[in-house]
């Protein structure tokens, strides 16, 4: 595979084209979240179980260069799956999945994505060769951070 | 060294366009051209973000460092003495190549810098600073400063806050529909509150020359003050302030093949000498006593501290090198290039080329728009093989607003920049659509 082959790989490909979990509704507490340098833009919400305890649902809506809504996308779709399967996450889970998503993603192409727990999201991984592209591909990651920060502070 | 004072050419020039030998031998003085970039040789196309730097630039910063480093304008010493005239030399060659006086031309660290720096000034005279000699130049509310919807963020942030330090108003003329600065609505912008005109020689997104013709006039009938933002022309273009008829020109070095970390501020020099400093502190005064301090005229008013001398050192040989190869050469040369990528550009579907519609001589430079791939992506198919352009909204986000995208995909050329060099890219864009599954007019 060349360089942009592993970067654009099939699944993030569709994602960008046919993203999932898009579509906010009143009442979401989101996060926003921008990349100055290109304008790419994501506004996600975590949807929290009845006694407010796990992540049923990731939805967001955004604009911008396919790797940042394919990010968005494959995030929305690994918490749906995990949900579906009957382990919704926790707080320390999700922190978990963004902290070992950063960690690759900054890896320069040294860690992968753990194809296991990560499941098509793992296509990211070819995304840490582009340092100019981390960003990007953080974003919805970012803003899930971000929301998990402002709710334990609230606590 | 002389500098011959070309007259104002506007992008039309009967000079011939570079040989294919004389353009080897320009390709041999850049080092970084010898670099391959993911098995491909680079192919750089970004030289409006930040020119590349010849060795005879590059050597001539390091030589400084060798061989005469010293602080400047302070001590005895023999190094000093050699670091101060090396510096005051460059001023000169840069008061040359603007034709004017070596006094009106202050380094700073950018056209940022620059651009920051008399708009400071003004906000310190409106607060009184600077006495009856900078009172004129004082801004209250009901003033208006005027700028155009086309201006890098680095020409309009500044006027932003000086107009909310001041309570003055700021507008701007609109650009219409193609990309161009709408001269008719310029005339019901401009008017008997104006008290600044700040506007760009050359658009860093379109390329194309701004009508400085129609805009500067009606600024001097309104008594305004003209600042001129000159990032883009100086490197393509004779840059001649008093021809324009401007009482500030601003540019960096890095786009006009010199070191980063140096520009230049020209001012008519009754101006300088009337504002009060923006920055201060020592090499800038005359007499300092508990109380206060009284002020050196420019340039010194306005170069506190340890200069930038290296660098303003490599950017005056920078100015050599291209005064050598002649503007009306480069202009030539380069008037073929641009011409050569529109035309390019406007055979592929699903291109859109901002501003391709202006009616105005351009540099070439062309921003483009890929239906239904965003830039960020576009410009990693272009990395891929080699070529080096910029994406993003190139520091111009109302611009890139008003004609309905959020970022762009940007080709500039250099005075190294080949025909075969702008087709690699033109065909490289051809294949963006394809390589993200979109094909055909209407895919
Ligand atoms: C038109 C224009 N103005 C101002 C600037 C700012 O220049 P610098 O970032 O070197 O201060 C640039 C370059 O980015 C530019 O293209």
């Amino acid at each position: 595979m060349s360089g942009l082959e592993q970067l654009y790989q099939q699944i993030i490909m569709d994602h960008s084209k046919s993203p999932h979990g898009y579509g906010l509704t009143e009442g979401d507490v989101t996060s926003h979240q921008r990349n100055p340098v290109c304008g790419d833009e994501v506004t996600l919400a975590l949807r929290w179980s009845a006694d407010g305890t796990r992540v049923e649902e990731v939805a967001w809506e955004g604009s911008g260069c396919s790797i940042s809504q394919a990010s968005a996308s494959l995030f929305a779709t690994l918490a749906a799956e995990d949900a579906d399967a009957g382990n919704a996450w926790t707080p320390d889970d999700l922190q978990a999945f963004i902290d070992e998503f950063r960690e690759a993603l900054r890896s320069r192409g040294q860690i992968p994505l753990d194809e296991e727990r990560f499941g098509d999201a793992a296509a990211l991984s070819g995304v840490s060769k582009f340092v100019a592209r981390v960003k990007c591909a953080m974003l919805a990651w970012v803003a899930a951070e971000d929301l998990l920060t402002r709710r334990a502070a609230e606590a | 060294m002389t500098l011959s004072p070309a007259p104002y050419a506007g992008g039309v020039t009967e000079a011939a366009p570079f040989s294919s030998a004389e353009l080897e031998h320009i390709r041999a003085q850049f080092p970084i051209l010898r670099r391959d970039l993911h098995g491909h040789p680079l192919v750089y196309l970004d030289s409006a973000a930040t020119a590349q730097k010849p060795s005879r630039v590059i050597e001539a910063e390091a030589t400084f460092y060798w061989e005469a480093n010293a602080a400047v304008h302070r001590g005895a010493h023999t190094l000093a003495g050699e670091a101060t005239e090396l510096y005051e030399d460059a001023r000169g060659t840069v008061a040359r190549f603007l034709a004017v006086n070596d006094d009106e031309v202050i380094f700073t660290s950018n056209a940022t810098e620059g651009l920051n720096l008399i708009a400071y000034a003004i906000g310190n005279a409106s607060l009184g600073r600077g006495g009856a000699a900078a009172a004129p130049y004082a801004l209250r509310e009901g003033d208006e400063i005027v700028v155009t919807e086309l201006e890098h963020h680095a020409n309009l942030i500044p006027w932003q806050e000086l107009a909310a330090r001041t309570g003055a108003t700021l507008r701007y003329i609109p650009v219409d529909d193609s990309g161009a600065i709408d001269v008719d609505a310029a005339t019901g912008v401009i008017g008997a509150r104006t008290r600044i005109l700040a506007v760009s020689h050359v658009s860093n997104v379109t390329g194309a020359h701004s009508p400085l013709e129609t805009l500067v006039p009606l600024a001097r009938a309104a008594g305004a003050l003209v600042v001129l933002d000159a990032c883009q022309s100086a490197p393509h273009l004779p840059l001649r302030p008093r021809e324009l008829d401007v009482d500030v020109a601003v540019f960096s070095g890095h786009k006009l093949y010199g070191p980063t970390g140096i520009g230049v501020l020209y001012g008519r020099a009754e101006l300088l000498n009337a504002l009060p400093p923006f920055l201060t502190g020592g090499s800038m005064i005359t007499t300092v006593t508990m109380e206060g301090a009284e002020y050196l005229p420019a340039p010194q008013r306005f170069e506190p501290g340890t200069p930038r001398i290296a660098q303003a050192i490599g950017l005056a040989e920078a100015i050599r090198f291209v005064d050598e190869l002649g503007f009306d050469r480069i202009a030539a040369t380069e008037h073929q290039l641009g011409a050569r990528l529109l035309a390019g550009l406007a055979e592929l579907p699903g291109i859109r080329v901002l501003g391709a519609g202006i009616d105005a001589p351009r540099v070439a430079l062309a921003s483009v728009v890929v239906d239904g791939v965003h830039a960020h992506d576009a410009g990693q198919v272009l990395d891929n093989v080699g070529i080096a352009a910029r994406v993003g909204h190139h520091c111009a986000q109302p611009l890139h607003r008003r004609l309905g995208a959020t970022a762009s995909l940007r080709i500039s050329a250099g005075v190294h920049t080949t025909a075969d060099e702008i087709d690699q890219a033109v065909a490289a864009i051809a294949g963006v659509r394809h390589f993200f599954g979109l094909t055909g007019e209407n895919a």
